[in-house]
């Protein structure tokens, strides 16, 4: 298989990143109006994460029960909007504990 | 002490949390990277740069199978599609009148939390404000993930593999309690964990990428979604 550039794709992610982060400024004068864009768009992080999560999370554990653990602890610290940091810790601990 | 001043150091002040969470995050973001190949300053200038963790993620793991390009567009923006709904929402903070260089340079300060705190000031947000908080959190996310590629080698692979949770840790604390507010962004997570964990070890799709599969999958749930339960259009479905 062809060997790409690793400072290309960089140049590709900062791109497009950033084309995202600016194109609603310069295209939107109002608010989006179509429903269905809209709820569309809401969706899409929630989505996005939970995919990236599950099961990678637990793929990425030796054995997938540390995972499978620090998912579960993960999903109740968050739900009691613990913060983002205290979050992560919590799911770091529990598989460096468990391995 | 004039608004100037007081806009920047107010940006520090709520900014400085999010900086150290992001060092910590970024760590392990920089063990990915050293993995798929980066050198020190790719590292820390890619990170400087895109400032997206699922994106880094997704980029990262992408240069690690030496996936095509066009697969690292898609993943970009599939991954930071929520930025551009986040700059949508900022466009409605931003002082009438500001220059165009001001809402372009706002817009690339938009990460979940720099957004979260923008959006939160009070009446229009200074630019000062949300530049102040992007530049800390930004250069401890540059230098986490600097420090990460630099010092993941010295760490035991069981180490790795627990700081590796602190990714998803962040992504949880993203999403679980929208899911607590409201119903239907519950029911989209439990199919999307679902459907994610079907398609991985399901025959065909289980052979795409994991790029391949996160974008495919959140464009289908999410339109599902928004087709089964389309949000009231005038609640703010910006958040």
């Amino acid at each position: 298989m062809e060997q790409h550039n690793i400072v290309f794709y960089i140049l590709l992610g900062i791109l497009v990143t950033n084309l995202i982060r600016v194109l609603p400024m310069v295209l939107i004068k109002g608010t989006i109006k179509n429903r269905f864009v809209r709820s569309f768009l809401y969706y899409v992080p929630y989505v996005t994460l939970a995919v990236m999560t599950f099961p990678d999370m637990v793929m990425a554990t030796p054995t997938p029960l540390p995972g499978i653990i620090a998912l579960l602890a993960g999903i109740i610290a968050a739900w009691f909007r613990l913060g983002l940091f205290p979050v992560a810790v919590i799911c770091c601990v529990i598989v460096y504990c468990l391995l | 002490m004039t608004d100037l001043t007081k806009d920047i150091l107010h940006g520090f002040r709520d900014g400085f949390p999010i900086a150290l969470g992001y060092f910590a995050v970024a760590f392990s973001l920089g063990i990915i990277a050293a993995k798929a190949g980066l050198t020190v300053p790719e590292g820390f200038l890619s990170s400087f740069f895109i400032r997206a963790s699922a994106g880094e993620y997704g980029v990262y793991t992408l240069i690690a199978v030496n996936a095509a390009y066009v697969e690292v567009i898609a993943m970009c923006l599939v991954a930071n599609l929520r930025y551009m709904l986040m700059s949508a929402a900022l466009s409605q903070k931003i002082a009438p009148g500001t220059s165009w260089f001001h809402r372009l340079l706002m817009a690339c300060c938009v990460t979940d939390e720099v957004f979260g705190i923008s959006v939160a000031h009070p009446g229009y947000t200074p630019p000062a404000y949300t530049y102040s908080a992007a530049l800390i959190s930004t250069l401890f996310w540059a230098s986490g993930c600097a420090a990460g590629i630099t010092a993941g080698s010295l760490l035991s692979p069981d180490t790795v593999v627990a700081l590796s949770m602190s990714l998803y840790g962040m992504f949880l604390a993203i999403i679980i309690p929208a899911a607590r507010q409201r119903r239907n962004v519950l029911y989209t997570l439990a199919v999307s964990f679902v459907l994610s964990g079907l398609c991985a070890v399901a025959p065909v799709v289980g052979e795409w990428s994991s790029g391949m599969r996160t974008v495919v999958l959140t464009i289908v749930i999410s339109a599902i979604a928004a087709w089964l339960s389309p949000i009231n259009t005038d609640s703010d479905g910006t958040a």
